[in-house]
């Protein structure tokens, strides 16, 4: 299916505005764009683990949810979607049912590499017809910007301050998106929101209707924890892309697809300067964490062009 | 007419699961509950029920997909014992807010540490206060029984339920047994139709909210209530199954209790081998007696009350600890009970007996009784929170 975005734009939102999101966070606009990209005609059961967008988005007694949603618990989206599914078969086999189905769900980083990461592994290994979004905001946002193993390296949280001994997160940020495709399942993509939505339209469209487990992994800015004005969201994103910070590409069948391979990599100190969270990289002494940010990108890029065969 | 058969304990729960043929089940092993997943799978493979079975990763998402299950529409079943049911514990609490009636089979286990496979109530006393109806079983016929009433009841109420069997005494043991039919026991169950859900309806629905002070209490009251009305509906059910069977249940068991003056208060597998010293003192000419409860959740304090307030002495039986420097759960609930009701004759003990499978037998049993003759005699019931069969 090609993507168009004034197609896109005409289809009934699925997530009804006024929820309670901060304006400039990335989750919302993440979340919209993968319901978008459900055909109009097909229900869906969409599933959130504890995180800002579930308590934003379903406070009693209002929902914010135009399909049938379930919230359960921070680690275990990945295991309630795939009950709900099965009871969807359950159903299905036994003529109970008619309607045809889609499920989803939603996390952020703390709910999917982190505290729910096994009952995702389960049920992505269980081969359940279900796509797992991730919004990474690399962070434990909901409980106050604390660090997740999807910070980046050196970034300031509420759990690793920058302080006179400790600067910042002192590991690397845990590489999900391979991770998951390591789970050898039909469909994983890494994307995020930029220009026309087409990146992120398209793998939400293949991830919803490639039969069997798919992952998206869509970096989803956070202006409290990250430290941008709210206004400057999609240049965040869009630097993040252009630096290889995050590559757009996409594992189907096995196969690593790169999406989008920028004419001039932008250098990563670009992207880091627009955040509070990495400003005392910038200080006078700190100048190797900088250098070693740009070493660590460029390696993670090295690889997946060898990996995508654009090497 | 049943059928006679001869099963253990988790086979009987496996062939319920099977009569019923309940739409999902999502289990996890751990010893000693493992066969049930295990006969159901089988069941599963050979065609002879046609449930989907998610051979999930833990305990954990054993009963998060139970959940998403029973949410959608359907009617959602697991197994598990100990650890498994400590690791699920987050997940009951919401399975009972959710007012989800999931059935949950427990083959009962100690806690670790120390690591131990063996039997006590550490792991279903401990997630008594989740919400969950909690149905115990002496035998393995009970075990059956009590399986076949769980949806009827948990769906009435909307409350999760756990049918509990003292792991490997019942578990693993093989009784004879009657099976009901089953043509009878597919009448006796029903369909499963709740009002809302998250599939196949006109309506989308939204569960699991988040609930601010303004509301939080509200849901927590009705909660409450269903807990207070799955009472009757418990009564109603046992004897309706009576009729269809000859096994009436209701909320306790009295045992000779009539004219009673010393009497055990227990739970579980043990009550039969205290039935047995019962008949001994009775034929001894020692007034014992003996109450055996087969509800925790609801518990029964009325029906207690009633039973107990006539006897000189009782000992509350405890399978498990609370280590609140004071007494077991059981004993907590039956003073209380007693309290509020404004009965305050009979004496009473506490007992923590059995734990991590230590033998319970018929001299355990009279020494209790010996203690509760000399505690009618007297008057005095010293320390009340006891030790049985230990090395101190």
């Amino acid at each position: 299916m090609s993507y168009s975005l004034k197609e896109n734009l005409m289809r009934e939102d699925r997530i009804a505005g006024g929820h309670r999101m901060c304006a400039g966070c990335g989750s919302p606009i993440a979340i919209r764009a993968v319901l978008r990209a459900l055909n109009p005609e097909d229900r869906a059961v969409v599933c959130s683990a504890t995180s800002c967008l579930e308590v934003s988005t379903f406070m009693y007694p209002y929902t914010s949810w135009k399909d049938s949603f379930i919230h359960n618990a921070f680690e275990n989206a990945g295991a309630t979607i795939s009950g709900v599914e099965t009871a969807y078969r359950a159903l299905k086999k036994r003529g109970g049912l008619d309607d045809t189905y889609k499920f989803i769900a939603f996390g952020g980083d703390g709910g999917t590499y982190d505290i729910g990461f096994q009952s995702l592994s389960g049920a992505m290994e269980r081969g359940h017809d279900m796509v797992y979004v991730c919004y990474d905001n690399e962070a434990y946002m909901n409980t106050g910007i604390q660090r997740s193993s999807s910070t980046p390296h050196f970034a300031d949280t509420t759990t690793t301050p920058v302080g006179a001994v400790i600067p910042g997160k002192t590991q690397r940020k845990k590489d999900l998106t391979k991770i998951m495709a390591a789970h050898d399942i039909p469909y994983v993509a890494q994307t995020t929101f930029l220009g026309n939505f087409s990146d992120i339209g398209t793998k939400a469209h293949k991830a919803i209707y490639t039969e069997g487990p798919a992952f998206l992994n869509i970096l989803a800015p956070c202006p409290r924890g990250w430290r941008y004005p709210s206004e400057q969201l999609i240049q965040v994103t869009k630097a993040a892309v252009e630096s290889c910070v995050w590559p757009l590409y996409e594992v189907a069948d096995g196969k690593y697809i790169l999406n989008y391979k920028p004419k001039n990599k932008l250098p990563v100190i670009e992207y880091l300067k627009m955040q509070g969270r990495f400003r005392h990289m910038f200080k006078p002494g700190n100048e190797w964490m900088l250098e070693q940010a740009q070493q660590e990108v460029d390696r993670n890029w090295k690889e997946l062009l060898i990996k995508c065969n654009e090497l | 007419m049943g059928i006679r058969e001869r099963l253990s304990g988790n086979e009987a729960i496996a062939y319920a699961m099977k009569q019923i043929n309940p739409d999902v089940m999502g289990a996890f092993p751990i010893t000693p509950s493992t066969e049930i997943p295990q006969y159901f799978s089988t069941y599963v493979d050979n065609g002879e029920v046609d449930t989907e079975f998610i051979p999930v990763e833990s305990e954990h998402s054993a009963m998060s997909t139970c959940i998403g299950a029973q949410a959608a529409g359907v009617r959602a079943i697991s197994a598990t014992s100990s650890c498994g049911l400590v690791y699920m514990t987050e997940m009951l609490y919401v399975a009972a807010s959710d007012r989800l009636p999931i059935t949950l089979a427990v083959s009962t286990r100690a806690l670790s540490g120390p690591i131990n496979i063996n039997n006590d109530h550490s792991d279903a006393m401990g997630v008594r206060d989740a919400g969950w109806i909690q149905l115990f079983a002496e035998t393995n016929q009970e075990a059956y029984d009590n399986y076949l009433q769980a949806m009827r009841i948990g769906e009435a109420v909307s409350l999760p339920v756990m049918i509990c069997q003292d792991g490997f005494i019942t578990s693993h043991a093989i009784e004879n047994i009657e099976l009901a039919e089953d043509d009878k026991v597919r009448k006796f169950v029903g369909e499963y139709h709740p009002d809302n859900a998250l599939l196949g309806r006109e309506n989308p629905m939204s569960v699991g909210a988040f609930g601010m002070p303004c509301y939080y209490m509200e849901c927590k009251r009705q909660q409450a209530q269903a807990m207070i009305d799955a009472k009757e509906v418990i009564r109603r059910v046992g004897e309706e199954f009576g009729a269809m069977t000859g096994r009436s249940y209701g909320l306790i068991e009295k045992y000779r209790m009539d004219d009673a003056e010393e009497a055990v208060v227990i739970m579980g597998s043990s009550a039969g081998t205290a039935k047995a010293a019962v008949d001994e003192l009775r034929a001894e000419g020692k007034k014992a007696g003996l109450v055996k409860i087969r509800s925790f959740r609801p518990f029964p304090a009325e029906e207690l009350v009633e039973a107990l307030k006539n006897v000189k002495a009782f000992a509350a039986m405890d399978k498990d600890d609370s280590f609140n420097a004071h007494c077991g759960p059981m004993f907590a609930e039956i003073a209380a009970a007693l309290y509020a009701a404004g009965e305050t004759a009979p004496k009473g003990i506490n007992y923590i007996y059995g734990l991590g499978g230590r033998d319970v037998r018929l001299e355990s049993i009279r020494r209790v009784y010996a203690e509760l003759e000399q505690i009618a005699a007297t008057g005095k019931t010293g320390e009340t929170y006891r030790y049985l069969d230990v090395r101190e």
